[in-house]
């Protein structure tokens, strides 16, 4: 039996990681793997706990997944039309909102 | 046994994360989201939550990995960049992390996890007997999210019709 503390420690260093990812990386679909990477890592948090307190932290980790495949679809979708309009996706060269 | 397994299981992730923190490549970054993502399953397997499991592999690594090499691949130009990007605010970056890092492991050290009462681990069935009863109302706000994001990821992304009708 693994203690729930090392689930945690996991999540929390890769949280981190995802963290900097976020913060360093320039490519929009770097950042993006970040945030995939942050919401996973706040899932192992909530099945950690879903094996002692029951069934509800599933639930919760169920739909998590599920924004997150929403959120992808959505911001791959602005990302593809960011680069048609600037011919990049270097956040820091996207700094304008109109023509 | 098993805690082997976990903490090799682990391993990989994080060292497969920092890989994606650390490459110039896109594709390779991708490709090592992959064996994250894995990973994390690994976890979920030991922690007796097969069905999610199950779940992230298809979504995760079948869905959400596929549409960002989509992704890389349509904002890059054919041959010419080679899938290479940089990295800035290396510095920052560090210290927002490990303060991030060593607050949560201050946080979690001090959680007293012994005061959890355990109701037993749920099986597949609690699961979907849950989804059709208790959390019916998530569920179905959860199938209209779907179908907004769907449809909106295809206006936004799709091409202008007006335009090029017009050229």
């Amino acid at each position: 039996m693994i203690p729930i503390e090392h689930y945690y420690l996991v999540s929390a260093v890769l949280f981190a990681i995802g963290l900097a990812i976020v913060i360093t990386r320039r490519n929009a679909v770097l950042v993006l793997m970040g945030i995939e990477l942050m919401l996973n890592a706040a899932n192992i948090n909530f099945i950690a706990i879903s094996q002692h307190a029951g069934v509800p932290g599933q639930f919760f980790a169920l739909f998590v997944i599920v924004i997150a495949a929403a959120e992808v679809a959505v911001a791959l979708a602005i990302i593809i039309r960011v680069y048609r309009h600037f011919k990049t996706i270097n956040l820091d060269e996207v700094n304008e909102i109109k023509d | 046994m098993t805690e082997i397994l976990f903490y090799s299981f682990a391993f990989i992730a994080i060292i497969s994360a920092f890989f994606i923190l650390f490459t110039n490549n896109v594709l390779h970054a991708a490709l090592a989201l992959i064996i994250t993502f894995l990973g994390v399953t690994a976890l979920y397997v030991f922690a007796h939550a097969e069905f999610l499991a199950v779940t992230q592999i298809m979504i995760y690594v079948g869905g959400i990995v596929v549409l960002i090499i989509f992704g890389v691949m349509l904002t890059n130009k054919a041959g010419t960049s080679h899938y290479k990007t940089g990295s800035t605010h290396r510095f920052m970056g560090a210290v927002v992390a490990i303060g991030a890092m060593s607050m949560l492991i201050y946080g979690i050290l001090k959680i007293n996890f012994k005061a959890i009462e355990r109701v037993g681990q749920g099986g597949i069935e609690e699961l979907g007997v849950g989804l059709m009863t208790g959390y019916v109302l998530p569920f179905e706000l959860a199938a209209i999210l779907l179908l907004v994001a769907l449809i909106g990821a295809a206006v936004i992304a799709g091409q202008d019709l007006k335009n090029t009708e017009n050229k």
